[in-house]
């Protein structure tokens, strides 16, 4: 290894935390590679999106280049090159979702965040997706907020989802700043 | 919290302790957890596949294919190491049993991996879930490390001398990977596109080592073949369907939700009778059997229809991963197709040309046919393409976005033809410019 990556591998985009996250990770494989898809998943968590600088260290991390990395993430929708909002809201439209009102709910959401497919609103708070089968059919229609599921929604129940997002932000803002 | 259902002709295995706990460990074993496990290790690989073999159990991610079979495909002597894969990559569209299992009983997944494990001699197993199951992986990850803890997984499982352990797994957003050879790419941290066949899996697998690749289900319901018996099991279901199935009824039903009924039991009573009939009186349109793949089916096929692999495909449909999706008699069927085909264009890894061609070409058909600037000739167009997908890529997705359309126009040609140039769509819904 040159000095070069000896320095740049001690300046880790990623907090502590997750630095020791992605080290025990790395460990569990047979291979190495093995870790990359969900190294970058917790990565983007994180950092909120794959920056360059984000594909160069996974790709340290792993020993493989950054455009090998590239390649791989570019086929999962989930990771993304862009930032999105502080809450990602995901709507399914997909058939079960669509015959329940996917649809309605999704342009409610458009309405109401004032942003279309993949926007991200001025604040940052939002982004919004039309994304394919959640796996809730069942309690259809269904979206997803980041990682979290709301089931059985209309267009009705929209804004109070939204509100409490907000009012999420609002009580991590005061927490962070006492 | 998804919310849970229940009816009276269920038969309640899999889904048996769902909404009691059993995610914590120590209730799992209240509820008689991990004593198959335990009996397995006493009666050894043989025996294992043989109770396997005659319970009938058959994949329940689609395929239909008996796992007892499966598992004995795999050499018992391998320069390689072997290994377990459950594939919790749910994403067919009108499937989330595995959800449920994975929310309520993880121990039980933990449990079928562990004698998977036994019966084919292998020492690792993984859990792979679709990244959109963080919450999920969560679960998983607790449980597994709560059986480390017990002893359960590691060095000397349960005390004796063996040892297995348990990897959990993220995927990040791919229908493809539901594939069994994509999976074992995508675990190996590549696109999951699929591998070329023979070999197969049980010969070389992931990492190039044997390995058995089950549905998340079917693993969940190992536990339960071993503790009833193989033979016991098989009596449940229809002839060489054995057991139950979790049935993921959505789309126009009064109570849509997962239900497990034995195999073979009638489409029509899952409809009418357990997820309490068409929502708003309406009338029954079609149903699809077994998620987005499968083709539809009109009302007077479900009539005598025993839900099972054998039955559903004579009928024309398939089985497939059992997410019934019923449609009453306002869904536009072009409207439908389009939503579906459309899925599968995005889900395309297009590494075979039939398959990222033709799904592009049959949305671009279907998406301008649905707004009113269809001809005539496109109908016979739709179908000539559909048909030259099927059977002429590496991995099922090609046939998975052929089949259904096929269905839709054969069984549905009349509304097709009233979606013809100057006739918009009777249904007037969601109707945007055709962008070509």
């Amino acid at each position: 290894m040159s000095p070069d990556n000896a320095k740049t591998e001690s300046m880790s985009l990623f907090s502590p935390k997750l630095s020791a996250r992605l080290d025990l990770l790395v460990e569990k494989y047979p291979v190495r590679r093995s870790a990359l898809i969900p190294m970058l998943l917790y990565a983007q968590d994180e950092i909120g999106y794959l920056s360059d600088g984000v594909i160069e260290e996974v790709a340290r991390r792993i020993g493989i280049t950054a455009l090998d990395v590239r390649n791989v993430a570019t086929y999962y929708s989930m990771l993304r090159f862009k930032p999105a909002g502080k809450y990602n809201v995901q709507v399914c439209t997909n058939i079960s979702c669509m015959v329940r009102g996917g649809y309605e709910v999704f342009e409610r959401f458009q309405e109401e965040l004032g942003i279309g497919h993949k926007g991200v609103t001025a604040d940052g708070l939002f982004s919004l997706e039309e994304v394919e089968c959640i796996g809730a059919c069942c309690w259809a229609p269904a979206i997803q907020v980041n990682y979290e599921f709301h089931d059985e929604l209309t267009p009705e129940t929209v804004s109070g989802v939204l509100n409490d997002y907000r009012g999420r932000a609002k009580a991590e803002g005061i927490s962070s700043n006492a | 919290m998804p919310r849970l259902v229940s009816h009276p002709d269920e038969v309640k295995l899999v889904s048996r302790r769902f909404g009691m706990g059993a995610a914590e460990i120590d209730r799992y074993i209240e509820l008689g957890g991990y004593a198959s496990a335990k009996k397995c290790l006493e009666q050894g690989p043989d025996w294992i596949i043989n109770e396997m073999k005659a319970s009938n159990l058959r994949g329940r991610g689609g395929a239909g294919f008996p796992t007892g079979m499966k598992w004995s495909f795999v050499p018992k002597q391998s320069a390689k190491p072997k290994y377990v894969l459950v594939n919790g990559d749910e994403s067919e569209p009108g499937t989330c049993k595995d959800h449920l299992i994975f929310l309520h009983d993880p121990h039980a997944v933990i449990e079928g991996t562990i004698i998977a494990g036994l019966a084919i001699g292998a020492k690792v197993g993984f859990i792979y879930l679709r990244g959109e199951y963080r919450y999920l992986l969560e679960i998983m990850e607790k449980a597994v490390a709560d059986a480390y803890a017990k002893g359960y997984l590691g060095k000397n499982i349960f005390g004796s001398e063996i040892e297995f352990e348990i990897v959990t797994q993220t995927g990040a957003g791919a229908y493809e990977v539901g594939e069994e050879s994509a999976l074992m790419e995508s675990l190996e941290g590549k696109r999951g596109v699929p591998r070329i066949k023979p070999p197969f899996p049980a010969v070389v697998g992931l990492y190039g080592g044997p390995t058995v690749i089950n549905n998340a289900e079917t693993i969940a319901t190992v536990p339960h073949v071993i503790e009833m018996g193989g033979a016991a099991f098989s009596t449940i279901g229809s002839p060489r369907n054995g057991g139950t199935r979790l049935f993921s009824v959505s789309g126009h039903v009064e109570r849509p939700g997962v239900y497990e009924l034995p195999m073979g039991y009638n489409l029509k009573k899952i409809v009418y009778d357990v997820a309490g009939g068409i929502r708003g009186g309406r009338k029954l349109k079609a149903v699809v059997p077994g998620g987005s793949s499968t083709p539809v089916l009109l009302p007077e096929e479900i009539e005598e229809l025993g839900m099972d692999f054998d039955q559903v495909g004579k009928a024309g449909s398939m089985l497939g991963s059992a997410g019934v999706v019923v449609l009453d008699d306002q869904t536009c069927i072009v409207e439908f197709a389009l939503r579906t085909i459309s899925f599968y264009q995005h889900e395309s890894c297009g590494w075979c040309i039939p398959c990222r061609e033709g799904t592009d070409w049959l949305k671009k058909s279907l998406t301008r046919f649905h707004a009113g600037f269809g001809e005539a000739k496109d109908i016979d167009n739709i179908q000539y393409l559909a048909e030259n997908m099927m059977g002429r890529t590496f991995c099922p997705l090609g046939d998975a976005a052929a089949m259904p359309t096929l269905a839709f126009v054969k069984k549905f040609r009349k509304e097709f033809e009233d979606h013809l140039n100057g006739r918009p769509c009777p249904f007037a819904k969601h109707v945007e410019m055709a962008v070509i």
